[in-house]
This record gives C-alpha cells, sequence and structure tokens, in this order.
C-alpha cells in the first residue's frame, strides 16, 4: 500500500505510524465539525422540505457540503434545477485542482481504485492526504482512506441524523466549530510550504481569495487563488533550484 | 416518502465527479512537463490558503449573500498556524482555535 520506496526498517515504520496517527487525530477533528454542520444541513433540508431519501441521497451522490446547503436554500427558494445544477459545478470547480494536485502520488493505483478516490475527494481528503503524502515523502493510500472515511462516511449518516433530529442539537457555530476548517486549512498549508516558492503561493491565494471574494464572491475566489497563486510561487524559485 | 429530488441529487452528482475524476486519469507525472509538474506541486499551498482564507474572511448575512467580516476567526486561524507550525501539531492548533472562538463568542460575542 504505501508506495515510492517505502522501507520497511524499523524508522521508516516509526515515522509512517506517527504521521498516520497525526492524520487520524486531524481527521477526527474535521469529522467533530462535519458532523456539527451534518446534522444542521439535515435539519436545513428537512425544513426546505426534503425528506430523508432526498437528504441523505445528496449527501451521497454530491458528497460537497458547500454545494448541498446552496441547493438546499435554492430549492427553499424555487429556483430551478438548471439554476443548481449551474452552480454545483461553479462551487465545485475547485475539485479539479485537487484531483490535478494529488494525481502524480496516486498514479501508481488501478483505475477502479482511482475511480473510487475520486468519489471521496473533499476539501478535507484533499489537505489532510497531500500534507501526509509531502511529510511522508510517498504515497500511503492506507492513509488517503483514513482520512476519507473518517471524514466522510459519517457525512451521509449525520445528515440523515439531521433530517430526523436537527432541532434537538445547538447551533455548531455557537461552539466555535466553523473554526475549524478554515483553522485546520491554514495549519495544513503551513505544513507543506516548506521552501520560498510554497510561502508565496500561500500567501498569494489567501491575498487572492480575499480580494477576489470582495469583488466576485468566494466561490470563485478560491478557485481564482488556487488557480493563479501557484504561477507566483513560480516566480519564486531560484534558477535551477525547483521548490522541494 | 418523496424521491422527487433524487434525480437532482445525481445530476449535481454528475457535475461535480468529473472534476474530481479526471486528472487522475490525465497522463502520469513523468509525461507532463517539468514546469506544469512544478506549478501543480503549487497548487496545494495555494488552495488551502485560498480556502482558509475564504472561510475566515466572509460571513452569510441575513439575506444570505457573503460579505467581508473582521472577528475573531482570523485571531483563531492565525493562533492555529503558529501552534501548527511551532509543534508541527494539527490537532492541537484547531483545537486551540476552537476554544479560543468558543470562548470569545462566549464572552464577548465576537
Amino acid at each position: 500500500m504505501i508506495e515510492q520506496g517505502a522501507s520497511a526498517t524499523g524508522s521508516s515504520n516509526e515515522d509512517l505510524g506517527a504521521a498516520r496517527r497525526d492524520l487520524v487525530l486531524a481527521s477526527l477533528a474535521f469529522a467533530v465539525s462535519g458532523v456539527g454542520f451534518g446534522l444542521v444541513y439535515g435539519l436545513a433540508a428537512r425544513e426546505a422540505g426534503f425528506s430523508l431519501i432526498e437528504a441523505t441521497s445528496m449527501s451521497v451522490f454530491v458528497f460537497a457540503g458547500a454545494a448541498q446547503f446552496a441547493a438546499v436554500g435554492l430549492i427553499a427558494d424555487s429556483a430551478g434545477w438548471p439554476s443548481i445544477v449551474f452552480l454545483t459545478a461553479l462551487l465545485n470547480a475547485r475539485h479539479l485542482l485537487y484531483s490535478a494536485a494529488l494525481a502524480p502520488w496516486l498514479a501508481g493505483r488501478s483505475r477502479l481504485e482511482r475511480a473510487a478516490m475520486a468519489h471521496v475527494l473533499t476539501d478535507e481528503t484533499f489537505a489532510l492526504s497531500l500534507a501526509h503524502f509531502q511529510r511522508l515523502g510517498r504515497t500511503d493510500v492506507v492513509g488517503y482512506w483514513l482520512a476519507a472515511g473518517i471524514d466522510g462516511l459519517s457525512w451521509p449518516i449525520v445528515t440523515a441524523v439531521g433530517v430526523i433530529a436537527g432541532q434537538l442539537i445547538p447551533n455548531p457555530a455557537q461552539l466555535g466549530l466553523d473554526v475549524v476548517f478554515p483553522a485546520a486549512m491554514a495549519g495544513l498549508a503551513v505544513t507543506i510550504a516548506t521552501g520560498r516558492p510554497e510561502v508565496a503561493a500561500a500567501v498569494a491565494g489567501a491575498a487572492l481569495a480575499i480580494v477576489g471574494g470582495i469583488v466576485v464572491g468566494p466561490a470563485v475566489s478560491i478557485v481564482a487563488g488556487g488557480l493563479l497563486a501557484p504561477i507566483v510561487g513560480l516566480l519564486f524559485e531560484r534558477d535551477g533550484e525547483p521548490s522541494r | 416518502m418523496s424521491v422527487d429530488l433524487v434525480p437532482l441529487a445525481l445530476l449535481m452528482g454528475a457535475v461535480t465527479y468529473p472534476f474530481r475524476a479526471l486528472p487522475l486519469f490525465a497522463p502520469t507525472k513523468d509525461r507532463l512537463p517539468r514546469l506544469v509538474q512544478r506549478y501543480l506541486r503549487l497548487v496545494g499551498p495555494a488552495i488551502l490558503a485560498a480556502l482558509a482564507a475564504g472561510n475566515a474572511a466572509f460571513i452569510e448575512d441575513a439575506a444570505g449573500r457573503n460579505v467581508f467580516h473582521l472577528g475573531i476567526e482570523w485571531i483563531a486561524v492565525v493562533l492555529a498556524v503558529v501552534l501548527i507550525g511551532w509543534r508541527g501539531n494539527v490537532f492541537v492548533g484547531i483545537v486551540a482555535a476552537v476554544v479560543l472562538v468558543a470562548v470569545g463568542r462566549g464572552t464577548i460575542g465576537a
């Protein structure tokens, strides 16, 4: 399961064990936040008129919280399906960048496995697995599935619970759980920003997301940051010294 | 129980999946130009930082519009970055950020 020159020596196994332990802990933090927002999503979906099957099927087939929340709001406003599908594509276009960045790491896997990996590729799975791979310096497929499983499997389940009993839970924002996502994303960016080009790309990405968000809205500006900021990072590479 | 919206869920999934899958089936790393490889290596920090900034800097107003917002979330994200950079432990950074925001909202309504 471990590729690209993994060693079976003691120190290597210790590194792998420590890295997986940290990965699981970070995944659990995301999962706690995800449970809170999954419940809220389920409740919002019910109030918008979704049945249990409809709300849960969205969590299974779309598997992307932001797009699902947007769809619930649009359904509640009686928007047409084409506009919902278009907005979903816009909101989820960023996954193209995740997939492209992970493609070199997952190139050795079978087509069937990559097809399955693609469906569970979320913001959280991308961030956790990329940081994990870069820490190890190699692919760890078990790590990918740990991140995807811990964060992803609970989503349809808590959606269903939210539809049935969502009104019983407190607002996750009151508990500070809404900060888990930006804090973890920023922290994971720090762990993989190992040189000047990476730091420059991260700073440019954040700046573009904020400035662009004010001008055109955060959904578009985040994609723009992910697309354009790496170009800024490339400008910071020294001649003949690519980023690590 | 209604299933009228299940086809919509399938359509939403159908437009999302290609974004997730297509690059995974594109030419492998060794066949990509070196510049593209270097670019892809920088996508990770760029998009993660963009996600962090975009989620910390904007909140939904009563009308459901995303508006720029300066709040305790910014301090919490900076705290997480400092802790994670210092200790190398993502979990500790996240917990510290959550505690700061929960306490801040509980005491000052930030």
